[in-house]
């Protein structure tokens, strides 16, 4: 929560900085959107903070949770620093506005490389990169450039070029073609959104946001007001994003047998929170979570 | 200012009955351009389908090909604009990307002489051709001019690069008017504005502010904002909820493929670019070069945004007949193209849909 500085401007507290410079890793859950000026995003003070450069969205389809398509199981890696998103906006003439999209190399090399060491981690095939070249040949050729050079040097995973259009196009009309995508920022946003919508939206999909200082793992819904305290929640988005944030921290063990167990419970179908189709309470789903866990020990 | 807009949105609303007033029984010219690979197969199809239905539209056929000027550079023939300018509406085939240099971009070409400011595909659930859902009904309109593709860039050091994208107010109204006015012609309930406003506060902004102006004089139209990303969750998980969609032109690009893909791909969804000038419908595919000359293509792409330009013309009983005939085809299911998942040809499921237009009138 914003505090107060001797300014008179909210700013955000400074034991979030400190805990997160010690600790490295950090878990967030949904926050309100504040009404009233001087707030600074967080999102944005820690993205800068600990230089949180790509955004990574497994989304896999998940059994018991029914939507129209089945077996995805791809992941968005989104550029999260630059690109469109870079705040740059100027007034030309009355009527006339321009807003800049700037990408760098450092940058683009750097997801790039993210996304292919994510891919030999995770033992994915394949790295598509996700542009629009043919239109922004500088700044998008630039970014797909970067991309064809780290694939040079990782061979070992197979590399591709797709259009956005064409990725969306194609993206619902047969996702399970899809692998490791890697994007710049606004493209990511898009992509993002459209592939956790696939496998059943923001309630169950998990979020990563990796940086060179650190890592911070987030559910990406809101913080829905109307059931707050009312022991109707679902918490399997921060779970899976707790989740990825083992495998981050090393401790995969661990992350098979809660992700394990999770999945087992959705797809029993017997106890399932509201918005997955059931009538239980966010604590027996967590209990029922917690049981399951403790006998795959 | 305000009376010149209105003026110039009363002249404008003319156009949308057809730029001469006549009578569904004078016939109209219309700029043919067949395209490549399985185009001219396909084009065939609709001036067959047209003949059967009896609609007034006679065909100017162009041959968009590059021809070498005197500078050496290969140029579109002067023809295609000639004939345009004639007749002011033409439908389109699909254009090969042609290889080498000095080609200048059919499409962008024809935007930029004829002013086509919004791009507008209506996306319908094809009943009989199964996709993941049911009942999609929605249109996106893309302003076609700005944006993202203003094609500005800059080297600003090195490995530092920049785009510039540019909205202007003008061309915003424009899209908006166009918006509310398509809404109202083809009674259509809501118009939702798709943006970035939260992050790209100016520009996403300008262009949110002249929709909601337009909204303002358009209250017989319900209107909503939403932001990109939330469309795009929201699109794959209930495609329903949304009616008309406007929005800026990089967004315009995703959310049309997005939403062809809905209903089935570009095979089947129609295409028009609206003009201050013009208009030019267009299937969206490819050429398929691998099935062209082999009776195999299917024509329902080229027809159906040959249907939209019927319904621009001021000849909706026409569009309303070849559509119903086209759908029940599908829907029947006896004759259908490969890609439909039939094994007829392409001349075969043409002639049913002429069938059933002549038995229609």
């Amino acid at each position: 929560t914003p505090v107060k500085g001797p300014d008179g401007n909210f700013r955000l507290p400074p034991k979030i900085f400190d805990s997160m410079d010690r600790t490295k890793v950090g878990l967030k859950g949904p926050l309100a959107t504040p009404i009233g000026k001087g707030h600074q995003s967080l999102n944005l003070a820690l993205r800068k903070a600990f230089n949180l450069y790509a955004n990574v969205r497994p989304c896999k389809s998940i059994e018991g949770y029914k939507t129209p398509y089945n077996d995805v199981d791809l992941v968005t890696i989104r550029e999260n620093t630059e690109g469109e998103y870079s705040g740059i906006e100027h007034v030309i003439v009355d009527g006339v506005v321009q807003s800049i999209k700037k990408i760098t190399e450092e940058a683009s090399m750097r997801v790039a490389e993210y996304a292919f060491a994510y891919a030999r981690d995770n033992n994915r095939d394949t790295v598509t990169a996700v542009h629009k070249a043919n239109i922004m040949k500088m700044t998008d050729g630039l970014f797909l450039k970067c991309c064809r050079h780290v694939a040079e040097q990782n061979k070992d995973i197979k590399f591709k070029e797709m259009y956005l259009d064409t990725v969306c196009l194609n993206m619902v009309q047969d996702p399970t073609q899809f692998d490791v995508l890697v994007m710049p920022n606004l493209y990511g946003d898009i992509l993002s959104d459209l592939c956790a919508g696939l496998i059943g939206g923001l309630g169950v999909t998990p979020s990563g946001n990796i940086g060179q200082d650190g890592a911070i793992f987030e559910s990406v819904h809101g913080t829905a007001p109307d059931i707050a305290g009312e022991d109707k929640a679902n918490p399997t988005a921060l779970l899976l994003s707790a989740v990825m944030m083992l495998r981050y921290m090393g401790l995969s063990p661990y992350a098979q047998r809660i992700e394990m167990a999770c999945f087992d419970v959705i797809r029993e179908g017997r106890v399932l929170t509201g918005d997955l189709g059931g009538s239980s309470k966010c604590s027996e789903f967590t209990e029922e979570i917690c049981r399951k866990v403790r006998e795959s020990e």
